[in-house]
C-alpha cells in the first residue's frame, strides 16, 4: 500500500516534470523540470531497492550533468524560445507516431511482459555487489568507458576553446 | 520498538538536531566575527550581552524586521526559490551524520543520528552537490551582471572541486570498505600495534588507528582544500568576492532571504567539519575517563571538540589567506588537487592490494 | 506491492516525452535535455528488468548509460557553445548551413 502510494506520487511528479519540460519556453525552466524528473526517478530506484544507483543518479545526473546544462544556459544567456514551427514533417508524422508508439509499447508491456510484482526494495543493489560485477564481469566495458570519457574530455576542451586562445598558447610555447 | 515510538523518537531527534544545528550556525557567525576581530586587533561584537554573546539573537531580530525588497527586474519564482533551495539542502545533509554511539533513555535505545543508511557518505555528497542550484539560480534570477558572474563562478567552481573532493574520500572508503558513516568510524577503532613490546607500551598505545594516521593525511588536506572551495569560503570565495562583484550571487537579496544564504553557508561549513572528523579523525573516539555518566557523554564531547577545531581552522584561514584569482583557482583545482587526489587513490589501492 | 509493468509504463511515458521534446522543441539546449530525458526513461526500465530477472547486471548497465550520458553532455554542450559562437543563435532552424 505504502509502496503504491509512493510509486504513484513520484511517478506523477516525474511525468509532470517531463511534460513541464515540453511546455516551458525558457531553457532554464526546462532544465529545472528535468532536475525534478531525475530526483523523482532516484526515489523510484530507491523503491526498487537500487540504493547505489539512486545515489549515483542524484550525484551524477542532478548534481553534475544538469549543473553543466544550467551553467551553459547562464553562460550563453539563452533567452526564451522563438516561436518557429520547424519541420512540418516532424509535427505531422512525428507526434502521432510517438503517441502510437507509446500506446503500442504500453499495451505490449501490460499484456506480454510477464513482469511480476515488486515489493519495496525488491532487489537490493548494495555498492559491494555492484562493484563485484563491475570489476569482474564487466571489466572490459568499464575500461572502454574510461577511454570514452578521456576522449570526451579532450573533445570538449578542443571544441569549447576559442581558436584565438589556442593560437596564443602556441605562440607562447 | 513499535512504529509509533519509532516515529516519535525520529521526530524528537530531528527537532533536537535542527535546533542544535541552527544554534551552532548562529554562534559560528559570532565566533567568526570575534576571532577575525581579534586577529585584526579589534574586539568584534561586544555590546549585546557579555562578550557580545547575544549578538546572534540581535542579528536574527534585525533580519526578521528588515524590509524584504524584491527588485522589479528579477525572475520572481526562481528569485524566491533560490535561497530556500540553498538552505534546505544545507540543512538536510546533517540527517545521516552520526554524533556518537547509541544512548539509552528509559527502555528506548537509539543511535545518536537521525538515520543510519548504508550509503550515508553518498547521501551527503549527493545532497551537497544539489546545493549548487541555490547559488546558480540566485545568480541567474537576480538579473544583474554581478550576480550572474557570481552564479557562473560558483557553479563552475563547485563542480570542479567536487571531483577532487570525491576522489580524496575514496582512499578512506577503500580502507573502511563501507559507505556507512557509522561503519567508517567503527573501522577506526583501536590503536596501532607493532609487536615490539617497548614501542607498543610507550608510543603506539597513544596513536589511534584513525585514517589520518593510516596514510590518508594527503587525502585529508585535499579534502579540506576542496571543502573550502565547495563552501565558497576564503581563499576560494570568488562567487561573492566583494572587491570584484559587490556581493556576488546574493547582491540583490535582503532581509530573511539573505539570511538564508548566510545560514546555508555556515550549515555547510558545519557539515564539512563533521565529515572531516568522521572520516579522518576517528569521529567520536577518544580516551574515556571519569564517572560512568561522564563516560556516556564524553564521546559526544570529543566529537564536538573536533568539529569546533575544524570551524576554528576555517576562521583562522579566513583571517590569514588572501583570495585567489579565478584562473589560479581553476588551475589549482584541475592541475594540482585532482592529480594529487588520483595519486593518493592509486597509492592507497596499491598498498591495500599488496597487503591483502 | 507494485506490478513491475507500472515501472515499465512510466519509463515508456518518459521516453515518449523525450522523443516529443526532441521533435517539437526548437532550442538546441532543450533538445539536448530531451535526449537526457529519454536516457532516464531507459534507465528506469533497466532497473525494473533487473528486479524482474533478479540479476544485478541491469543496475550495472545503468552506470554505463550514465557514463555515456556524462560524456555526451560534455561534448554536446561544447558543440553548443561552439555553434553559438559562430551563429549567435540557439534556434535549431537557423543552424542550417554546413559552412558559414
Amino acid at each position: 500500500m505504502l509502496h503504491m502510494i509512493l510509486f504513484l506520487a513520484f511517478a506523477v511528479l516525474s511525468v509532470a516534470g517531463a511534460v513541464n519540460l515540453l511546455i516551458q519556453r525558457h531553457p532554464i525552466s526546462s532544465a529545472l523540470s528535468l532536475v525534478v524528473v531525475m530526483g523523482s526517478l532516484a526515489v523510484e530506484y530507491l523503491l526498487l531497492g537500487a540504493e547505489f544507483v539512486a545515489a549515483v543518479q542524484v550525484i551524477v545526473y542532478a548534481g553534475a550533468i544538469m549543473v553543466l546544462f544550467v551553467f551553459v544556459i547562464m553562460l550563453l544567456n539563452a533567452g526564451e524560445e522563438e516561436r518557429t514551427h520547424g519541420s512540418r514533417v516532424a509535427w505531422l508524422l512525428g507526434i502521432p507516431g510517438v503517441l502510437a508508439l507509446t500506446v503500442i509499447i504500453c499495451w505490449a508491456l501490460v499484456e506480454h511482459s510477464m513482469a511480476g510484482v515488486a515489493a519495496i526494495g525488491a532487489l537490493p543493489g548494495p555498492p559491494a555487489d555492484i562493484a563485484e560485477l563491475l570489476f569482474h564481469e564487466f571489466l572490459l566495458p568499464f575500461e572502454v568507458t574510461s577511454i570514452l570519457v578521456l576522449i570526451a574530455i579532450m573533445g570538449a576542451v578542443v571544441l569549447a576553446a576559442r581558436p584565438e586562445s589556442v593560437e596564443q598558447t602556441k605562440k607562447e610555447s | 520498538m513499535s512504529i509509533l515510538t519509532f516515529i516519535l523518537v525520529s521526530v524528537v531527534k530531528i527537532a533536537l538536531v535542527l535546533f542544535v544545528l541552527l544554534t551552532a550556525v548562529a554562534y559560528t557567525v559570532w565566533l567568526e566575527r570575534k576571532v577575525v576581530g581579534h586577529m585584526q586587533n579589534r574586539w568584534g561584537p561586544t555590546r549585546v550581552g557579555p562578550f557580545g554573546l547575544l549578538q546572534p539573537a540581535a542579528d536574527g531580530i534585525k533580519f526578521l524586521f528588515k524590509e524584504d525588497l524584491t527588485p522589479p527586474h528579477v525572475n520572481r519564482p526562481l528569485y524566491i526559490a533560490a535561497p530556500i533551495i540553498a538552505v534546505i539542502f544545507a540543512l538536510t545533509s546533517i540527517a545521516v551524520i552520526p554524533f556518537g554511539n547509541s544512548v539509552t533513555i528509559g527502555r528506548i535505545q537509539t543511535p545518536l543520528q537521525i538515520t543510519d543508511v548504508n550509503i550515508g557518505l553518498l547521501v551527503v555528497l549527493g545532497i551537497t552537490s544539489l546545493g549548487v542550484y541555490g547559488v546558480a539560480l540566485s545568480g541567474w534570477s537576480s538579473n544583474n551582471k554581478y550576480s550572474l558572474l557570481g552564479g557562473l563562478r560558483a557553479s563552475a567552481q563547485m563542480v570542479s572541486y567536487e571531483i577532487a573532493l570525491g576522489l580524496s574520500l575514496i582512499g578512506v572508503l577503500i580502507l573502511a570498505g563501507t559507505f556507512s558513516l557509522r561503519g567508517i568510524v567503527d573501522a577506526q577503532a583501536g590503536h596501532f600495534v607493532s609487536g615490539i613490546a617497548f614501542l607498543d607500551h610507550y608510543v603506539l598505545r597513544f596513536v589511534p588507528r584513525w585514517f589520518f594516521f593510516r596514510g590518508q593525511f594527503v587525502a585529508f588536506f585535499i579534502y579540506l582544500t576542496a571543502a573550502y572551495a565547495e563552501t565558497n569560503r576564503i581563499p576560494f570565495d570568488l562567487p561573492e568576492a566583494e572587491t570584484e562583484l559587490v556581493a556576488g550571487y546574493h547582491t540583490e537579496y535582503s532581509a530573511m532571504k539573505f539570511a538564508m544564504f548566510f545560514m546555508a553557508e555556515y550549515a555547510n561549513m558545519i557539515t564539512v567539519a563533521c565529515l572531516a572528523s568522521l572520516l579522518f579523525w576517528g569521529g567520536w573516539r577518544g580516551p574515556l575517563f571519569g564517572p560512568e555518566w561522564f563516560q556516556e557523554i564524553l564521546p559526544l564531547l570529543w566529537f564536538v571538540l573536533r568539529v569546533f577545531v575544524f570551524i576554528f581552522v576555517y576562521i583562522w584561514v579566513r583571517g590569514t589567506l588572501p583570495r585567489f584569482r579565478y584562473d589560479q583557482l581553476m588551475a589549482f583545482g584541475w592541475k594540482f588537487l585532482l592529480p594529487l587526489a588520483i595519486l593518493n587513490l592509486v597509492v592507497t589501492a596499491l598498498v591495500v592490494a599488496l597487503r591483502a | 506491492m507494485v506490478p513491475l509493468s507500472y515501472y515499465l509504463i512510466l519509463s515508456a511515458i518518459l521516453f515518449a516525452c523525450g522523443v516529443t521534446g526532441f521533435l517539437i522543441k526548437r532550442n538546441i539546449i532543450t533538445i539536448f535535455m530531451s535526449i537526457e530525458l529519454m536516457l532516464n526513461g531507459v534507465n528506469l526500465s533497466f532497473v525494473a528488468f533487473a528486479v524482474r530477472w533478479h540479476n544485478l547486471s541491469g543496475q550495472v548497465f545503468v552506470f554505463f548509460v550514465m557514463v555515456v550520458a556524462a560524456a555526451e553532455a560534455a561534448v554536446g554542450l561544447a558543440i553548443i557553445i561552439a555553434v553559438f559562437r559562430t551563429r549567435e543563435t540557439l534556434n535549431i532552424d537557423q543552424v542550417n548551413l554546413l559552412k558559414l
